[in-house]
Protein backbone atom coordinates (compact mmCIF):
# COMPACT_ATOMS: atom_id res chain seq x y z
CA UNK A 1 0.00 0.00 0.00
CA UNK A 2 1.18 3.26 -1.28
CA UNK A 3 1.55 6.33 1.23
CA UNK A 4 2.84 8.75 -1.62
CA UNK A 5 0.16 11.76 -2.67
CA UNK A 6 -1.08 10.77 -6.43
CA UNK A 7 0.05 13.64 -8.49
CA UNK A 8 -3.54 14.47 -9.27
CA UNK A 9 -4.66 14.87 -5.56
CA UNK A 10 -6.07 18.07 -6.38
CA UNK A 11 -8.80 16.72 -8.74
CA UNK A 12 -10.30 14.07 -6.27
CA UNK A 13 -13.01 12.51 -8.85
CA UNK A 14 -16.20 11.45 -6.95
CA UNK A 15 -16.76 8.82 -9.59
CA UNK A 16 -13.33 6.98 -9.63
CA UNK A 17 -13.87 5.31 -6.63
CA UNK A 18 -11.78 1.75 -6.23
CA UNK A 19 -11.97 -0.79 -3.39
CA UNK A 20 -7.95 -0.95 -3.53
CA UNK A 21 -8.00 2.82 -3.50
CA UNK A 22 -3.99 2.83 -4.15
CA UNK A 23 -3.81 6.44 -5.31
CA UNK A 24 -6.24 8.24 -2.90
CA UNK A 25 -5.10 11.37 -2.48
CA UNK A 26 -3.94 11.16 1.48
CA UNK A 27 -6.91 13.28 2.79
CA UNK A 28 -9.76 11.46 0.78
CA UNK A 29 -8.38 8.34 2.46
CA UNK A 30 -8.65 9.79 6.05
CA UNK A 31 -12.31 11.17 5.24
CA UNK A 32 -13.07 7.15 4.31
CA UNK A 33 -12.59 6.11 7.67
CA UNK A 34 -14.13 8.97 9.55
CA UNK A 35 -16.44 6.43 10.08
CA UNK A 36 -14.27 4.94 12.44
CA UNK A 37 -14.60 7.83 14.69
CA UNK A 38 -17.42 7.05 16.86
CA UNK A 39 -16.18 3.83 17.87
CA UNK A 40 -12.58 4.87 18.17
CA UNK A 41 -13.94 7.62 20.67
CA UNK A 42 -15.86 5.46 23.00
CA UNK A 43 -13.18 3.32 23.16
CA UNK A 44 -10.81 5.91 24.08
CA UNK A 45 -12.54 7.27 26.98
CA UNK A 46 -14.17 4.42 28.55
CA UNK A 47 -11.55 1.55 27.60
CA UNK A 48 -8.23 2.77 27.26
CA UNK A 49 -9.11 5.68 29.71
CA UNK A 50 -10.28 3.29 31.73
CA UNK A 51 -6.85 0.94 31.82
CA UNK A 52 -4.90 4.02 32.06
CA UNK A 53 -6.29 5.20 34.93
CA UNK A 54 -5.87 1.70 36.25
CA UNK A 55 -1.90 1.54 35.25
CA UNK A 56 -1.45 4.93 37.50
CA UNK A 57 -4.22 3.85 40.60
CA UNK A 58 -2.22 0.88 41.16
CA UNK A 59 1.01 2.30 42.33
CA UNK A 60 -0.80 4.93 44.90
CA UNK A 61 -2.58 4.75 48.17
CA UNK A 62 -5.89 5.68 46.72
CA UNK A 63 -8.37 5.31 48.89
CA UNK A 64 -12.17 6.66 49.33
CA UNK A 65 -11.84 6.91 53.33
CA UNK A 66 -8.66 7.72 55.36
CA UNK A 67 -5.03 9.53 54.73
CA UNK A 68 -5.27 7.75 50.90
CA UNK A 69 -8.38 10.12 50.52
CA UNK A 70 -6.96 13.24 51.41
CA UNK A 71 -3.37 12.77 49.30
CA UNK A 72 -2.93 10.20 47.20
CA UNK A 73 0.63 9.22 46.69
CA UNK A 74 2.71 7.13 45.19
CA UNK A 75 3.61 3.94 46.84
CA UNK A 76 5.70 1.69 44.36
CA UNK A 77 5.26 -1.74 44.63
CA UNK A 78 3.35 -1.57 47.93
CA UNK A 79 0.05 -2.43 47.12
CA UNK A 80 1.42 -5.91 44.86
CA UNK A 81 3.96 -7.04 47.45
CA UNK A 82 0.75 -6.61 50.18
CA UNK A 83 -1.65 -8.68 47.21
CA UNK A 84 1.13 -11.70 46.91
CA UNK A 85 1.84 -11.49 51.03
CA UNK A 86 -1.79 -11.56 51.65
CA UNK A 87 -3.63 -15.19 52.29
CA UNK A 88 -6.90 -13.78 51.09
CA UNK A 89 -5.60 -13.00 47.55
CA UNK A 90 -3.75 -16.24 47.38
CA UNK A 91 -6.64 -17.86 47.94
CA UNK A 92 -8.67 -15.83 45.27
CA UNK A 93 -6.25 -16.70 42.73
CA UNK A 94 -6.75 -20.28 43.85
CA UNK A 95 -10.39 -20.31 43.93
CA UNK A 96 -10.31 -18.48 40.60
CA UNK A 97 -8.10 -21.27 39.01
CA UNK A 98 -10.58 -23.84 40.47
CA UNK A 99 -13.45 -22.22 38.88
CA UNK A 100 -11.83 -21.76 36.15
CA UNK A 101 -10.58 -25.14 35.30
CA UNK A 102 -13.92 -26.86 36.28
CA UNK A 103 -16.33 -24.62 34.68
CA UNK A 104 -14.88 -23.76 32.04
CA UNK A 105 -12.25 -25.80 30.74
CA UNK A 106 -13.13 -28.90 31.52
CA UNK A 107 -17.49 -28.40 31.89
CA UNK A 108 -18.89 -25.93 29.33
CA UNK A 109 -15.88 -27.47 26.98
CA UNK A 110 -16.43 -31.22 27.34
CA UNK A 111 -19.95 -31.08 27.89
CA UNK A 112 -20.86 -28.30 24.69
CA UNK A 113 -18.71 -30.45 22.67
CA UNK A 114 -20.11 -33.50 23.91
CA UNK A 115 -23.68 -32.62 23.05
CA UNK A 116 -22.72 -30.75 19.45
CA UNK A 117 -21.48 -34.76 18.70
CA UNK A 118 -24.45 -36.28 19.83
CA UNK A 119 -26.81 -33.94 18.70
CA UNK A 120 -25.48 -34.97 15.16
CA UNK A 121 -26.89 -38.89 16.07
CA UNK A 122 -30.04 -37.79 18.01
CA UNK A 123 -33.68 -37.64 16.20
CA UNK A 124 -35.50 -33.93 15.83
CA UNK A 125 -37.24 -34.25 18.53
CA UNK A 126 -34.52 -34.72 20.90
CA UNK A 127 -32.32 -32.37 19.74
CA UNK A 128 -35.07 -29.28 19.74
CA UNK A 129 -35.79 -30.02 23.03
CA UNK A 130 -32.02 -30.17 24.48
CA UNK A 131 -30.90 -27.52 22.25
CA UNK A 132 -33.85 -25.26 24.04
CA UNK A 133 -32.93 -26.29 27.25
CA UNK A 134 -29.47 -25.50 27.02
CA UNK A 135 -29.99 -22.35 25.47
CA UNK A 136 -32.58 -21.05 27.60
CA UNK A 137 -30.64 -21.85 30.43
CA UNK A 138 -27.73 -19.69 28.46
CA UNK A 139 -30.39 -17.00 27.83
CA UNK A 140 -31.37 -16.62 31.61
CA UNK A 141 -30.38 -13.36 33.02
CA UNK A 142 -27.56 -13.53 35.31
CA UNK A 143 -29.16 -12.92 38.63
CA UNK A 144 -32.03 -15.13 38.06
CA UNK A 145 -30.02 -17.80 37.05
CA UNK A 146 -28.42 -17.58 40.45
CA UNK A 147 -31.26 -17.54 41.97
CA UNK A 148 -32.44 -20.63 40.27
CA UNK A 149 -29.23 -22.67 41.25
CA UNK A 150 -28.97 -21.15 44.87
CA UNK A 151 -32.79 -22.92 45.36
CA UNK A 152 -31.25 -26.16 43.00
CA UNK A 153 -28.19 -26.63 45.56
CA UNK A 154 -29.99 -25.24 48.67
CA UNK A 155 -30.77 -28.01 51.72
CA UNK A 156 -34.14 -28.83 50.62
CA UNK A 157 -33.65 -27.91 47.13
CA UNK A 158 -34.21 -30.21 43.97
CA UNK A 159 -30.46 -31.82 43.83
CA UNK A 160 -31.14 -33.35 47.62
CA UNK A 161 -34.32 -34.35 46.62
CA UNK A 162 -32.63 -37.08 43.60
CA UNK A 163 -30.43 -37.38 45.69
CA UNK A 164 -32.67 -38.48 48.75
CA UNK A 165 -34.48 -40.38 46.61
CA UNK A 166 -31.72 -42.64 45.08
CA UNK A 167 -30.74 -42.84 48.90
CA UNK A 168 -28.08 -40.83 49.12
CA UNK A 169 -27.05 -38.37 51.79
CA UNK A 170 -27.46 -34.77 51.10
CA UNK A 171 -26.64 -31.13 52.31
CA UNK A 172 -26.42 -27.97 51.74
CA UNK A 173 -24.01 -27.50 48.86
CA UNK A 174 -23.61 -23.87 48.82
CA UNK A 175 -22.15 -24.33 52.66
CA UNK A 176 -20.37 -27.29 51.96
CA UNK A 177 -18.79 -26.73 48.73
CA UNK A 178 -19.64 -23.74 47.70
CA UNK A 179 -16.84 -23.14 45.18
CA UNK A 180 -18.13 -26.59 43.00
CA UNK A 181 -21.88 -25.05 43.61
CA UNK A 182 -20.95 -22.44 41.35
CA UNK A 183 -18.65 -24.08 39.32
CA UNK A 184 -21.77 -26.21 38.53
CA UNK A 185 -23.92 -23.19 37.98
CA UNK A 186 -21.51 -21.84 35.68
CA UNK A 187 -21.56 -25.09 33.51
CA UNK A 188 -25.37 -25.03 33.77
CA UNK A 189 -25.32 -20.91 32.52
CA UNK A 190 -22.36 -21.01 29.75
CA UNK A 191 -22.23 -24.97 27.59
CA UNK A 192 -24.70 -23.01 25.53
CA UNK A 193 -22.07 -20.96 23.74
CA UNK A 194 -19.37 -24.20 23.33
CA UNK A 195 -22.29 -25.85 22.12
CA UNK A 196 -23.27 -23.85 18.98
CA UNK A 197 -19.44 -22.79 18.26
CA UNK A 198 -18.63 -26.59 18.26
CA UNK A 199 -22.55 -27.30 16.30
CA UNK A 200 -21.04 -24.76 13.93
CA UNK A 201 -17.64 -26.22 13.54
CA UNK A 202 -19.27 -29.61 13.19
CA UNK A 203 -21.91 -28.91 10.57
CA UNK A 204 -18.37 -27.70 8.28
CA UNK A 205 -16.75 -30.69 7.61
CA UNK A 206 -17.63 -32.20 4.86
CA UNK A 207 -19.46 -36.02 4.96
CA UNK A 208 -16.89 -37.67 2.91
CA UNK A 209 -14.51 -37.24 4.83
CA UNK A 210 -15.68 -39.18 7.96
CA UNK A 211 -17.51 -41.64 5.56
CA UNK A 212 -14.48 -42.93 3.76
CA UNK A 213 -12.59 -42.96 7.49
CA UNK A 214 -15.69 -45.40 8.06
CA UNK A 215 -15.09 -47.13 5.17
CA UNK A 216 -11.02 -47.51 5.82
CA UNK A 217 -12.87 -49.22 9.03
CA UNK A 218 -11.87 -46.49 11.95
CA UNK A 219 -14.15 -47.58 14.64
CA UNK A 220 -16.64 -44.55 15.84
CA UNK A 221 -14.07 -43.23 18.90
CA UNK A 222 -10.81 -43.57 16.50
CA UNK A 223 -13.35 -41.36 13.98
CA UNK A 224 -13.49 -38.86 16.72
CA UNK A 225 -10.11 -38.93 17.46
CA UNK A 226 -8.04 -38.70 14.54
CA UNK A 227 -10.51 -37.43 11.94
CA UNK A 228 -13.33 -35.33 13.60
CA UNK A 229 -11.36 -33.71 16.28
CA UNK A 230 -8.18 -32.39 14.14
CA UNK A 231 -10.83 -30.92 11.61
CA UNK A 232 -12.42 -28.65 14.11
CA UNK A 233 -9.07 -27.80 16.35
CA UNK A 234 -9.32 -24.50 15.44
CA UNK A 235 -12.89 -24.24 17.03
CA UNK A 236 -11.49 -25.59 20.17
CA UNK A 237 -8.90 -23.28 20.53
CA UNK A 238 -11.05 -20.52 19.60
CA UNK A 239 -13.99 -21.77 22.02
CA UNK A 240 -11.57 -22.57 24.92
CA UNK A 241 -9.74 -19.28 24.93
CA UNK A 242 -13.18 -17.23 25.25
CA UNK A 243 -14.86 -19.21 27.78
CA UNK A 244 -11.81 -19.15 29.98
CA UNK A 245 -12.09 -15.15 29.91
CA UNK A 246 -15.47 -15.03 29.95
CA UNK A 247 -15.35 -17.08 33.10
CA UNK A 248 -12.08 -15.25 34.33
CA UNK A 249 -14.45 -12.30 35.25
CA UNK A 250 -17.59 -13.99 36.29
CA UNK A 251 -19.05 -12.02 39.09
CA UNK A 252 -23.04 -11.18 38.86
CA UNK A 253 -23.34 -15.40 39.47
CA UNK A 254 -21.10 -15.80 42.25
CA UNK A 255 -22.28 -12.52 43.72
CA UNK A 256 -26.64 -13.53 44.25
CA UNK A 257 -25.47 -16.89 45.05
CA UNK A 258 -22.97 -16.58 47.23
CA UNK A 259 -21.36 -13.44 48.01
CA UNK A 260 -17.70 -15.03 47.83
CA UNK A 261 -19.03 -16.49 50.87
CA UNK A 262 -19.17 -18.67 53.56
CA UNK A 263 -16.16 -16.46 54.73
CA UNK A 264 -13.86 -16.68 51.73
CA UNK A 265 -14.72 -19.64 50.27
CA UNK A 266 -16.17 -18.66 46.77
CA UNK A 267 -14.49 -15.22 47.16
CA UNK A 268 -12.82 -15.08 43.33
CA UNK A 269 -10.79 -12.40 41.80
CA UNK A 270 -13.63 -10.42 40.73
CA UNK A 271 -15.08 -10.52 43.97
CA UNK A 272 -12.22 -10.39 46.47
CA UNK A 273 -11.26 -7.05 44.36
CA UNK A 274 -14.39 -5.55 44.62
CA UNK A 275 -14.72 -5.98 48.38
CA UNK A 276 -11.27 -4.52 48.76
CA UNK A 277 -12.08 -1.63 46.68
CA UNK A 278 -15.94 -0.93 47.69
CA UNK A 279 -16.37 -2.47 50.92
CA UNK A 280 -13.05 -1.25 52.66
CA UNK A 281 -12.24 1.71 50.42
CA UNK A 282 -8.89 0.92 49.19
CA UNK A 283 -9.18 1.97 45.72
CA UNK A 284 -5.55 2.00 45.32
CA UNK A 285 -5.45 -1.77 46.36
CA UNK A 286 -8.12 -2.74 44.43
CA UNK A 287 -7.03 -1.90 40.84
CA UNK A 288 -3.39 -3.54 41.78
CA UNK A 289 -5.95 -6.27 41.58
CA UNK A 290 -7.59 -5.18 38.50
CA UNK A 291 -4.59 -4.86 37.14
CA UNK A 292 -3.23 -8.35 37.77
CA UNK A 293 -6.60 -9.48 36.23
CA UNK A 294 -5.96 -7.36 33.05
CA UNK A 295 -2.48 -8.69 32.76
CA UNK A 296 -4.23 -12.41 33.25
CA UNK A 297 -6.66 -11.45 30.35
CA UNK A 298 -4.19 -9.84 28.12
CA UNK A 299 -2.02 -12.82 28.27
CA UNK A 300 -4.96 -15.08 27.32
CA UNK A 301 -5.75 -13.11 24.46
CA UNK A 302 -2.40 -12.51 23.13
CA UNK A 303 -1.85 -16.31 22.95
CA UNK A 304 -5.78 -16.16 21.21
CA UNK A 305 -4.90 -13.96 18.91
CA UNK A 306 -1.12 -15.68 18.32
CA UNK A 307 -2.98 -18.85 17.53
CA UNK A 308 -5.70 -17.18 15.02
CA UNK A 309 -2.87 -15.51 13.12
CA UNK A 310 -0.54 -18.78 12.66
CA UNK A 311 -4.21 -20.42 11.46
CA UNK A 312 -5.24 -17.70 9.16
CA UNK A 313 -1.19 -17.77 7.66
CA UNK B 1 -24.38 -52.65 10.63
CA UNK B 2 -27.85 -51.02 10.41
CA UNK B 3 -28.68 -52.69 14.01
CA UNK B 4 -25.54 -51.24 15.53
CA UNK B 5 -26.22 -47.60 13.71
CA UNK B 6 -30.22 -48.08 15.24
CA UNK B 7 -28.44 -48.82 18.84
CA UNK B 8 -26.01 -45.78 18.48
CA UNK B 9 -28.71 -43.53 17.82
CA UNK B 10 -30.94 -44.61 20.39
CA UNK B 11 -27.77 -44.44 22.68
CA UNK B 12 -27.04 -40.75 21.70
CA UNK B 13 -30.98 -39.73 22.00
CA UNK B 14 -30.82 -41.24 25.77
CA UNK B 15 -27.73 -39.28 26.98
CA UNK B 16 -29.08 -36.12 25.26
CA UNK B 17 -32.54 -36.32 27.10
CA UNK B 18 -30.74 -36.81 30.31
CA UNK B 19 -28.71 -34.04 30.07
CA UNK B 20 -31.54 -32.11 28.72
CA UNK B 21 -33.68 -32.92 31.94
CA UNK B 22 -30.51 -32.12 33.83
CA UNK B 23 -30.90 -28.87 32.67
CA UNK B 24 -34.37 -27.89 32.74
CA UNK B 25 -34.48 -29.14 36.39
CA UNK B 26 -33.48 -25.88 37.77
CA UNK B 27 -36.13 -24.42 35.83
CA UNK B 28 -39.03 -26.08 37.38
CA UNK B 29 -38.79 -24.03 40.98
CA UNK B 30 -39.17 -21.08 39.37
CA UNK B 31 -42.38 -21.99 37.37
CA UNK B 32 -43.60 -23.76 40.20
CA UNK B 33 -43.15 -21.13 42.98
CA UNK B 34 -44.30 -18.38 41.28
CA UNK B 35 -47.48 -19.48 41.06
CA UNK B 36 -47.75 -20.40 45.07
CA UNK B 37 -48.04 -18.27 47.46
CA UNK B 38 -46.43 -19.70 50.26
CA UNK B 39 -43.47 -21.30 47.97
CA UNK B 40 -40.45 -22.03 49.79
CA UNK B 41 -36.83 -22.99 48.29
CA UNK B 42 -38.43 -26.91 48.20
CA UNK B 43 -39.67 -27.41 44.48
CA UNK B 44 -43.19 -28.42 44.76
CA UNK B 45 -46.28 -28.15 42.92
CA UNK B 46 -48.84 -25.94 44.86
CA UNK B 47 -51.79 -27.39 45.96
CA UNK B 48 -53.59 -24.19 44.95
CA UNK B 49 -52.14 -22.30 41.75
CA UNK B 50 -52.66 -18.89 41.96
CA UNK B 51 -51.56 -15.60 40.25
CA UNK B 52 -51.37 -13.69 43.78
CA UNK B 53 -47.67 -13.04 43.29
CA UNK B 54 -47.80 -11.79 39.80
CA UNK B 55 -50.51 -9.30 41.13
CA UNK B 56 -48.53 -8.09 43.86
CA UNK B 57 -45.43 -7.37 42.08
CA UNK B 58 -47.03 -6.04 39.34
CA UNK B 59 -46.58 -2.23 40.37
CA UNK B 60 -44.54 0.59 39.59
CA UNK B 61 -42.25 0.70 41.77
CA UNK B 62 -41.36 -3.09 41.86
CA UNK B 63 -41.59 -4.58 38.19
CA UNK B 64 -42.64 -1.30 36.05
CA UNK B 65 -40.11 1.21 36.37
CA UNK B 66 -37.16 -1.35 36.77
CA UNK B 67 -38.15 -3.06 33.49
CA UNK B 68 -39.14 0.73 31.69
CA UNK B 69 -35.24 1.56 33.36
CA UNK B 70 -33.79 -1.58 31.91
CA UNK B 71 -35.25 -0.52 28.37
CA UNK B 72 -34.32 2.45 28.02
CA UNK B 73 -30.40 1.25 29.44
CA UNK B 74 -30.02 -1.54 27.65
CA UNK B 75 -31.81 -0.49 24.20
CA UNK B 76 -30.10 2.66 24.15
CA UNK B 77 -26.45 1.52 25.07
CA UNK B 78 -27.84 -1.83 22.20
CA UNK B 79 -28.42 0.95 19.64
CA UNK B 80 -25.64 2.96 20.28
CA UNK B 81 -23.45 -0.03 19.99
CA UNK B 82 -25.06 -0.91 16.60
CA UNK B 83 -24.60 2.36 15.00
CA UNK B 84 -21.36 2.62 15.68
CA UNK B 85 -20.00 -0.81 15.01
CA UNK B 86 -21.58 -0.26 11.16
CA UNK B 87 -20.28 2.67 10.74
CA UNK B 88 -16.81 1.02 11.89
CA UNK B 89 -17.12 -1.92 10.27
CA UNK B 90 -17.76 -0.59 7.03
CA UNK B 91 -14.69 0.74 6.17
CA UNK B 92 -12.52 -2.12 7.84
CA UNK B 93 -14.89 -4.08 5.38
CA UNK B 94 -14.47 -2.00 2.32
CA UNK B 95 -11.17 -0.29 1.72
CA UNK B 96 -7.64 -2.20 2.51
CA UNK B 97 -5.59 0.10 4.12
CA UNK B 98 -2.19 -0.17 6.58
CA UNK B 99 -4.90 0.51 9.88
CA UNK B 100 -6.70 -1.99 9.29
CA UNK B 101 -5.01 -5.45 10.53
CA UNK B 102 -3.60 -3.58 13.86
CA UNK B 103 -7.08 -2.22 14.32
CA UNK B 104 -8.96 -5.14 14.43
CA UNK B 105 -6.18 -7.17 16.23
CA UNK B 106 -6.59 -4.41 19.20
CA UNK B 107 -10.28 -5.01 18.67
CA UNK B 108 -10.17 -8.49 18.89
CA UNK B 109 -7.78 -7.97 22.26
CA UNK B 110 -10.18 -5.94 23.48
CA UNK B 111 -12.95 -8.66 23.06
CA UNK B 112 -10.79 -10.54 25.60
CA UNK B 113 -10.07 -8.31 28.35
CA UNK B 114 -12.19 -8.65 31.57
CA UNK B 115 -14.68 -5.91 32.11
CA UNK B 116 -15.15 -6.76 35.57
CA UNK B 117 -11.47 -5.61 36.31
CA UNK B 118 -11.95 -2.64 34.45
CA UNK B 119 -15.16 -1.48 36.63
CA UNK B 120 -12.90 -0.37 39.71
CA UNK B 121 -10.98 2.19 37.68
CA UNK B 122 -14.06 2.81 35.48
CA UNK B 123 -15.92 4.00 38.73
CA UNK B 124 -12.94 6.03 39.51
CA UNK B 125 -13.21 8.05 35.94
CA UNK B 126 -17.12 8.38 36.25
CA UNK B 127 -16.28 10.36 40.18
CA UNK B 128 -13.83 12.35 37.81
CA UNK B 129 -16.25 13.08 35.11
CA UNK B 130 -18.89 13.51 37.26
CA UNK B 131 -21.29 10.69 35.62
CA UNK B 132 -22.00 8.52 38.69
CA UNK B 133 -25.62 7.80 38.40
CA UNK B 134 -26.32 8.82 35.29
CA UNK B 135 -28.23 7.11 32.63
CA UNK B 136 -26.16 8.67 29.78
CA UNK B 137 -22.90 7.82 31.25
CA UNK B 138 -23.97 4.28 31.83
CA UNK B 139 -25.30 3.56 28.54
CA UNK B 140 -21.98 4.95 27.02
CA UNK B 141 -19.75 2.75 28.95
CA UNK B 142 -22.35 -0.75 28.70
CA UNK B 143 -22.38 0.41 25.05
CA UNK B 144 -18.40 0.60 24.54
CA UNK B 145 -17.78 -2.32 26.86
CA UNK B 146 -19.62 -4.65 24.00
CA UNK B 147 -18.79 -2.58 21.22
CA UNK B 148 -15.44 -4.74 20.74
CA UNK B 149 -17.05 -7.77 19.78
CA UNK B 150 -19.91 -5.97 18.04
CA UNK B 151 -17.57 -4.62 15.50
CA UNK B 152 -16.07 -7.82 14.96
CA UNK B 153 -19.13 -9.57 14.10
CA UNK B 154 -20.18 -6.81 12.24
CA UNK B 155 -17.00 -6.96 9.82
CA UNK B 156 -18.13 -10.43 9.25
CA UNK B 157 -21.30 -10.01 8.84
CA UNK B 158 -20.43 -7.30 6.12
CA UNK B 159 -17.59 -9.20 4.55
CA UNK B 160 -20.56 -11.74 3.37
CA UNK B 161 -22.04 -9.01 1.01
CA UNK B 162 -20.77 -8.96 -1.98
CA UNK B 163 -18.77 -5.05 -3.48
CA UNK B 164 -19.31 -5.44 -7.17
CA UNK B 165 -23.11 -4.00 -6.15
CA UNK B 166 -21.39 -1.00 -4.54
CA UNK B 167 -19.04 -0.58 -7.39
CA UNK B 168 -21.92 0.52 -9.69
CA UNK B 169 -23.68 2.55 -7.24
CA UNK B 170 -19.91 4.42 -7.09
CA UNK B 171 -19.81 4.67 -10.72
CA UNK B 172 -23.39 6.16 -10.15
CA UNK B 173 -22.09 8.53 -7.79
CA UNK B 174 -23.11 7.32 -4.59
CA UNK B 175 -21.22 8.24 -1.91
CA UNK B 176 -19.63 5.60 0.61
CA UNK B 177 -22.54 6.42 3.28
CA UNK B 178 -24.74 6.45 0.62
CA UNK B 179 -23.38 3.24 -0.73
CA UNK B 180 -23.76 1.35 2.94
CA UNK B 181 -27.67 3.19 3.72
CA UNK B 182 -28.95 1.95 0.50
CA UNK B 183 -26.95 -1.50 -0.39
CA UNK B 184 -25.26 -3.03 2.23
CA UNK B 185 -27.79 -2.77 5.17
CA UNK B 186 -30.35 -3.69 3.46
CA UNK B 187 -28.44 -7.08 2.12
CA UNK B 188 -27.17 -7.53 5.82
CA UNK B 189 -29.81 -7.02 7.81
CA UNK B 190 -30.23 -10.21 9.26
CA UNK B 191 -26.69 -9.74 10.61
CA UNK B 192 -27.44 -6.50 11.76
CA UNK B 193 -30.57 -7.88 14.06
CA UNK B 194 -28.32 -11.09 14.84
CA UNK B 195 -25.80 -8.65 16.49
CA UNK B 196 -28.38 -6.10 17.85
CA UNK B 197 -30.31 -8.76 19.89
CA UNK B 198 -27.47 -10.37 21.40
CA UNK B 199 -26.11 -7.31 22.15
CA UNK B 200 -29.35 -6.53 23.98
CA UNK B 201 -29.77 -9.48 25.65
CA UNK B 202 -25.93 -9.88 27.17
CA UNK B 203 -26.73 -6.15 28.32
CA UNK B 204 -30.16 -6.88 29.41
CA UNK B 205 -28.89 -9.77 32.07
CA UNK B 206 -25.97 -7.92 33.22
CA UNK B 207 -25.79 -6.74 36.59
CA UNK B 208 -22.15 -5.55 37.62
CA UNK B 209 -22.09 -2.75 35.43
CA UNK B 210 -25.58 -0.60 36.34
CA UNK B 211 -24.61 -2.08 40.38
CA UNK B 212 -21.52 -0.43 40.20
CA UNK B 213 -22.43 2.99 38.32
CA UNK B 214 -26.40 3.58 39.40
CA UNK B 215 -27.36 4.49 42.84
CA UNK B 216 -30.89 6.08 42.91
CA UNK B 217 -33.19 3.46 43.64
CA UNK B 218 -35.70 5.10 40.95
CA UNK B 219 -33.21 4.79 38.01
CA UNK B 220 -31.66 1.07 38.52
CA UNK B 221 -32.75 -1.36 35.90
CA UNK B 222 -34.17 -5.21 36.69
CA UNK B 223 -31.21 -6.67 36.22
CA UNK B 224 -30.38 -4.78 39.66
CA UNK B 225 -33.31 -3.97 41.78
CA UNK B 226 -34.33 -8.26 42.14
CA UNK B 227 -32.08 -7.82 45.21
CA UNK B 228 -34.33 -5.52 46.65
CA UNK B 229 -36.10 -8.56 47.42
CA UNK B 230 -34.06 -9.29 49.95
CA UNK B 231 -34.73 -6.91 52.61
CA UNK B 232 -33.39 -6.34 55.96
CA UNK B 233 -35.47 -8.84 57.70
CA UNK B 234 -35.66 -12.63 57.07
CA UNK B 235 -36.64 -14.38 54.21
CA UNK B 236 -37.44 -13.00 51.03
CA UNK B 237 -40.97 -13.93 49.75
CA UNK B 238 -40.17 -16.61 47.43
CA UNK B 239 -43.00 -16.83 45.57
CA UNK B 240 -43.11 -13.30 44.66
CA UNK B 241 -39.12 -13.46 43.57
CA UNK B 242 -40.04 -16.16 41.91
CA UNK B 243 -43.17 -14.18 39.87
CA UNK B 244 -40.73 -11.16 39.16
CA UNK B 245 -37.93 -13.51 38.02
CA UNK B 246 -40.36 -14.81 35.25
CA UNK B 247 -41.64 -11.09 34.10
CA UNK B 248 -37.99 -9.92 34.01
CA UNK B 249 -36.94 -12.74 31.62
CA UNK B 250 -39.96 -12.59 29.34
CA UNK B 251 -38.07 -9.67 26.91
CA UNK B 252 -35.13 -11.68 26.40
CA UNK B 253 -36.55 -14.88 25.75
CA UNK B 254 -39.22 -13.65 23.41
CA UNK B 255 -36.20 -11.60 21.21
CA UNK B 256 -34.70 -15.38 21.30
CA UNK B 257 -37.67 -16.79 19.93
CA UNK B 258 -37.95 -14.03 17.34
CA UNK B 259 -34.01 -14.87 16.66
CA UNK B 260 -34.84 -18.22 16.24
CA UNK B 261 -37.88 -18.21 14.35
CA UNK B 262 -36.41 -16.14 11.63
CA UNK B 263 -32.90 -15.78 11.38
CA UNK B 264 -31.38 -19.28 12.10
CA UNK B 265 -31.10 -18.62 15.58
CA UNK B 266 -27.93 -18.81 17.83
CA UNK B 267 -26.27 -20.77 15.00
CA UNK B 268 -25.34 -18.28 13.07
CA UNK B 269 -24.08 -16.35 15.93
CA UNK B 270 -21.78 -19.77 16.33
CA UNK B 271 -20.57 -19.58 13.04
CA UNK B 272 -19.97 -15.91 12.73
CA UNK B 273 -17.68 -17.09 16.30
CA UNK B 274 -15.35 -19.49 15.26
CA UNK B 275 -14.79 -18.30 11.56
Amino acid sequence: MTTTVAPTASTPAPSGKTSGGGGKPRAAKLIRMLPLSPAIGLMLVFLAGPIIYCVYAAFTNMALTGTGAANVKFVGLDNFRKAFSSGAFTNAIWLTLVFTLISAIIGQNSLGLGLALLMRKSTKLVRNFVGTAVIGAWVLPEVVAAYLLSAFFNDEGTLNVMLHAVGLPGQDWLYAAPIIAVSLANIWRGTAFSMLVYSAALSEIPKEIEESAEMDGAGGWRRLLFVTLPMISRAIMTNLMLITLQTLSVFGLIFAMTRGGPGTKSQTLPLYMYEQAFSFSQIGYGTAIALVMLAIGAVFSLIYLRGLNSEAA
Amino acid sequence: MIARDKMSKLASNLVLLAIGVLFVLPLLWVLFASINRTAGLRVEFPTHPTLGNFKAVLNTDTTYRPVLNGIVLCGGAALLTMVCAVLAAYPLSRFRTRFNRPFLLTVLFCTGLPITAVMVPVYGLFVQLNLVDTIGGTIMFMATSALPFAIWLTKTFMDGVPLSLEEAAWVDGAGNMRALRAIVLPLMWPGIAVVLIFTFIGMWGNFFVPFMLLLSPERLPASVSIFTFFGQYGEPNYGQLAAYSLIYTTPVLLLYLLLSRKLGGAFALGGAIKG
